[in-house]
């Protein structure tokens, strides 16, 4: 499936987003939500010039499966880290461990369920985590009402991601055609509202 | 009326010759190499001298421009013989081989003279940038030799030293180091044509790395040159002493660029290949915009 220049122009957009969020958006933070912000919008970056490059195609790759967790994972994972300061070790913990526990189920051939199982809960916790905690803290007023829209970032990036694995399972929940499609349209939303959230938030 | 139709002639004579020599300063590659030296200029961070900076992009950009008119005139014989640039004016005989030295040499002295009267340290690097280009790249060694290459990326690296030799007054670590990460960068542009256009190269008669070396061991110079060129502007970017923001940036990047060089070496394939190379390409704009603030 052809790339449009619609698409491209999309995908630029989105990966300068992601290089203004990596450059200046977090540098107020403490190390460790830095770096787990700079992988996230790190690996949005990369994908953005690589699907630039080489197109559509770059998402039927094995390996796609394994990176589209890292963003979730490192997002989570930094909001915890700021927001949620007793949950820290158990969540990082529980970070190394899925996105282990994803690469061993991608990389060793099984006839169960288990890779399945293991990308959606890995997507899951980290998905909920993303479009809950952000909400939550919002109404608690610890953060301004538009750090909410990390949330909403949140819930995109999580159904793009369970679409996009199951597409590669081999269990689609929709066509594949209908994910290229609005794949770089969703991808610069995701991005946009996570970057306003965290700026503005 | 008769009087006026010479003027009515000439207009479009000369959009015509400015139409048949566009093409043989290759205006992207030029324009990148341009990039260069203003990145290197700005890179130095120092007040800039606008005078100095203007006559830069002028003097820099027609010494460039001239030395790849003069390549064109001197590989007229080698284009004409591949599918890849037979159509340039010079290979398809749309313009006379006397009429490209000419145009070669006028554009290549203005551009080095200017040069020389802005700075002469900046004008005796321009100059060396423009010798090793059309004298030991392509006059001495690329008939003869696969490592011609190492030459032609001296040659490119030297717009970069040049544009930071103009701000500091002269050649120092940084601008070594800038002009090392230029170096490593151009063989993976030229490694992945000869690559991917081994064939006519062959024709040509022209030794490649693919051709003496063979195809595993070329992609293993791209993906290490790609890394070492990452390498090397990341610490001229330390040195610079860019911001931490402009750090990760540097780092995110090259982490994309060494996966994807890891990708060429241990699943090669031509589209991994030319993958490299174009987000290589890119790296090194993007490098060139953050060395800048």
């Amino acid at each position: 499936m052809k790339i449009s220049s619609l698409n491209r122009i999309l995908l630029f957009l989105t990966g300068f987003l992601a290089a203004y969020q990596i450059a200046i958006g977090i540098d107020s933070m403490d190390s460790t939500s830095i770096t787990a912000y700079t992988i996230a919008f790190g690996v949005i970056l990369v994908a953005g010039l690589l699907l630039i490059i080489l197109g559509f195609e770059v998402l039927d790759l094995p390996i796609v499966v394994i990176i589209s967790t890292i963003i979730p994972l490192t997002i989570s994972l930094g909001l915890v880290w700021q927001h949620l300061a007793s949950f820290r070790t158990v969540y990082l913990a529980f970070t190394i461990v899925s996105f282990l526990a994803v690469i061993l189920t991608r990389s060793i051939p099984m006839q169960n369920n288990l890779p399945v199982i293991v990308i959606a809960i890995t997507h899951g916790v980290a998905g909920l985590t993303i479009f809950l905690l952000p909400i939550i803290v919002t109404f608690q007023g610890q953060m301004k009402l538009p750090f909410a829209l990390v949330g909403i970032g949140g819930a995109l990036i999580g159904i793009e991601g369970l679409l996009l694995s199951y597409l590669k399972t081999g269990k689609p929940i929709v066509s594949r055609d209908t994910v290229m499609k609005n794949f770089p349209i969703m991808f610069l939303l995701t991005t946009a509202l996570f970057v306003a959230g965290f700026n503005f938030g | 009326m008769q009087a006026q139709s010479p003027i009515v002639k000439t207009k479009p004579l000369i959009a015509k010759k400015f139409a048949l020599y566009l093409p043989l300063i290759k205006s992207l590659q030029t324009s990148l190499l341009l990039l260069t030296g203003v990145a290197g200029y700005l890179s130095a961070h120092t007040k800039v001298n606008w005078l100095d900076f203007w006559q830069m992009i002028p003097s820099l950009f027609l010494a460039i421009a001239g030395s790849t008119i003069l390549n064109m005139w001197w590989d007229q014989d080698i284009d004409a013989k591949m599918k890849r640039t037979h159509k340039r004016p010079t290979s398809a005989g749309q313009v006379t081989r006397e009429e490209v030295l000419n145009l070669g040499i006028a554009v290549s002295v203005i551009g080095i003279g200017w040069a020389l009267l802005v700075n002469w340290l900046y004008g005796i690097v321009v100059f060396a940038g423009l010798f090793f280009d059309v004298v030991v790249y392509s006059m001495w060694l690329k008939r003869r030799t696969c490592w011609s290459i190492v030459w032609g990326g001296i040659s490119g690296a030297m717009p970069i030293l040049a544009g930071r030799v103009l701000a500091v007054g002269q050649i120092d670590a940084i601008g070594l180091l800038l002009a090392s990460a230029i170096l490593f960068w151009i063989p993976t542009h030229t490694l992945t044509f000869s690559l991917k256009f081994s064939e006519d190269y062959s024709n040509a008669g022209v030794p490649t790395f693919p051709s003496t070396y063979g195809e595993a061991a070329t992609r293993f110079a791209i993906a290490f040159s790609s890394v070492v060129a990452a390498l090397t502007m990341g610490l001229a970017a330390v040195w610079i002493g860019v911001t931490a923001g402009v750090l990760r940036l540097f780092i995110v990047l090259s982490a994309g660029l060494f996966f994807l060089a890891a990708t060429t070496v241990f699943r090669p394939s031509d589209r991994v290949n030319f993958s490299l190379f174009k987000y290589a390409s890119m790296y090194m704009l993007f490098a060139m915009l953050l060395i800048i603030p």
